[in-house]
């Protein structure tokens, strides 16, 4: 017992040592350059103070296409791949809403505000009807199969949702800015709270008249207030409604919930609705924030999200919201400091680690009993 | 009341009962008693349809149990003390008892089916805010009785209710299952304790690899060679 335990432990120390190592190797090439982040963080610390502002209002966004994971692994114990995607068609679903309702070309404040708002509430119904019926289609079937056979259906439903968000992405009737050259490229999420503020006549720019040397942006503001209220939201959600317990009973121990009287299918129709409506909310966040709408962004998000989900413990909701928080500072920090190249593979390393010596995550994962 | 006519329910391809006829009357207290494996439990997981028969049919008051999924069988006043106990661990023993009102629609006098469950077991209401993971074995299983009681059941289906408890608190449970059912509540008891429930029950049936080999009147049971030999520990 105590022999295999230490070679356990030297096997973990020998892998975290081998990542470290290729960290350090491959590193300086793409930039990891110690010396100079550490000089350039002497010669402009504000600079920091930026990165922490970008870092968690990217983090904000991560947090909330995390809960979804986290919510759905609590209570089905499934990875579902497609999630990062159901937030790319988030965007997709913004931007089109914008543009059919002219609110891309507006100029007019109360337009736009009507626009962004129904732009939120067609992203959120449409994402969370998506995830239902991926759920309905793709993992209810498998539910009592071996494990391996939901998750490669959801990844088959991450091929196919990416392939709809290709397709969709070239249709230049739906938004004209799409353009003739296809869908395979980045396209660009007009800047509507920019315009927003411009054409009130106040400066995008909260920290403007302040005179410090620091962008503090509506952006900014707007993507972390929509979060935080969410979050709120979806904790109070959870503790005090009828089928906000009826969740947390069903991932706690199915069968007892069944025994008691819960409707198991509802509850988790129920919970990818709620995480698709908030990878929804994601999109048009991250639409607004940073202004790109690209058919593969699903991906860097979704990796961004899970590790973030693991980091905090997966099936844990606050560690959900925390370890989005933790990724989208990492992820700003090396997108600033190193090398936006070396942030996947940083996110990557995080998982590893994570994996390797706290596999339930900061808070604990949540899981539940088998019966 | 309560009846199974020759039900049939598979574990993959695991024979677990084979042929189970049973009936449970109104107000009765009736006992399962059987060997480890023999299919108690199953039987009443498959009444509160957490397991479907392959054939067979379980009927309670007139309605087809076996066709309805699990969630609406709770609905019609059947609840249960699961084998292993089955509390939720993360919520307080307070949500723990509102679960169990789940399927309840009268919700006026959930304060005193609250009080009742209190003082069946003070000991609850003392941990009423701590988590019913951290509860020590004999809690959870009061807790897993008050949360059955507190659906307020025509039938509550206990499996092995005096599992872990103290010889003390093993009299106490007895005590209150005779208590519930003078009050109304008809009862399907599974028990290894054979003698204690022969003792309190009005009929049992004696469960063999899946199979009733013996009913009869409690106290008959209790005087069967056989009985006595394999589960009541006589020479
Ligand atoms: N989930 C399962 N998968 C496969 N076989 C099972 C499962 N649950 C029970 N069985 C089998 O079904 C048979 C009946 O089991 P059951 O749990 O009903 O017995 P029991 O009479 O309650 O026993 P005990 O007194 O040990 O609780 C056993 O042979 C058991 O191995
Ligand atoms: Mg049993």
């Amino acid at each position: 017992m105590e022999t295999t335990r230490k070679k356990f432990n030297l096997r973990r120390f020998a892998i975290a040592t081998l990542v470290l190592y290729i960290v350090f190797l491959i590193g300086p090439i793409v930039g990891l350059d110690v010396p100079a982040v550490y000089a350039s963080i002497k010669s402009n610390p504000l600079q920091l103070v930026q990165f922490l502002i970008i870092g968690i209002s990217n983090g904000a966004i991560i947090a909330i296409i995390a809960l979804g994971y986290t919510m759905v692994y609590g209570i089905i114990e499934l990875i579902n791949f497609a999630h990062g995607d159901v937030y790319m068609i988030g965007v997709f679903t913004s931007l089109t809403v914008l543009s059919l309702t002219g609110t891309l070309e507006s100029k007019d404040p109360a337009k736009i505000v009507f626009g962004l708002i129904l732009a939120l509430i067609v992203a959120i119904v449409f994402c969370a009807v998506l995830n239902a019926t991926i759920e309905r289609l793709a993992y209810r079937r498998l539910r009592n199969a071996p494990r391996l056979a939901p998750l490669i259906s959801a990844i088959g439903m991450s091929f196919i949702i990416e392939n709809i968000g290709l397709m969709w992405a070239a249709q230049a009737w739906l938004v004209p800015s799409f353009g003739t050259t296809g869908g395979a490229s980045q396209k660009s999420f007009p800047d509507m709270l920019g315009i927003l503020f411009t054409s009130l006549g106040w400066d995008v720019n909260l920290l403007a008249s302040t005179g410090i040397a620091l962008r503090l942006t509506i952006k900014d503001v707007m993507v972390i207030v929509l979060a935080v209220v969410l979050m709120v939201g979806l904790y109070l959600f959870v503790q005090r409604t009828r089928l906000g317990k009826a969740m947390r009973a069903t991932a706690q121990n199915r069968d007892a919930a069944k025994m008691l009287g819960i409707d198991i299918d509802w509850v988790i129709t129920a919970t990818f609705l709620i995480g698709g409506g908030l990878a929804g909310a994601a999109g048009l966040m991250a639409g607004l924030y940073n202004n790109t709408a690209w058919w593969f962004m699903g991906f860097r998000a979704g990796l961004q999200s899970f590790t973030a989900a693991v980091l905090g413990g997966i099936g844990n909701i606050a560690g959900g919201m925390l370890g989005g928080f933790l990724i989208g500072l990492l992820a700003s920090f090396s997108d600033g400091y190193l090398n936006a190249r070396w942030t996947n593979a940083l996110v990557f390393a995080t998982l590893v680690l994570i994996l390797l010596f706290r596999p339930t995550g900061l808070l604990g994962e949540q899981t539940g009993q088998k019966a | 009341m309560l009846e199974l006519k020759d039900v049939h329910t598979y574990y993959g391809n695991i024979h677990a009962l084979k042929g189970i006829s049973l009936t449970v009357g109104d107000g009765e207290i009736v006992t399962l008693i059987g060997s480890n494996g023999a299919g108690k439990s199953t039987t009443l997981r498959t009444i509160q349809g957490l397991n479907k028969p392959k054939s067979g049919s379980v009927v309670f008051n007139g309605t087809e149990l076996h066709k309805l999924p699990a969630h609406e069988i709770s609905a019609l006043g059947v609840a249960q003390s699961p084998e292993g106990r089955m509390i939720f661990p993360r919520m307080t023993v307070m949500e723990n008892l509102e679960m169990g009102a789940y399927v309840r629609k009268d919700l006026t006098s959930l304060k005193d089916d609250l009080d009742h469950v209190f003082t069946l077991f003070p000991r609850l209401k003392e941990r009423i805010g701590q988590k019913g993971g951290t509860l020590s074995g004999g809690e959870q299983q009061m807790l897993a009785m008050g949360r059955a009681l507190m659906a307020k059941p025509k039938i509550l289906l206990l499996d092995e209710p005096s599992m872990g408890l103290a010889p003390l608190l093993v009299e106490l449970i007895f005590e209150i299952i005779k208590k519930l059912n003078e009050e109304g509540t008809t009862i399907l008891l599974v028990e290894q304790n054979a003698l204690m429930a022969l003792s309190i029950a009005d009929r049992g049936y004696v469960l063999q690899t899946g199979e009733v080999v013996l009913a009869d009147q409690a106290d008959k049971l209790m005087k069967n060679d056989m009985v006595q030999k394999t589960y009541l520990g006589v020479e």
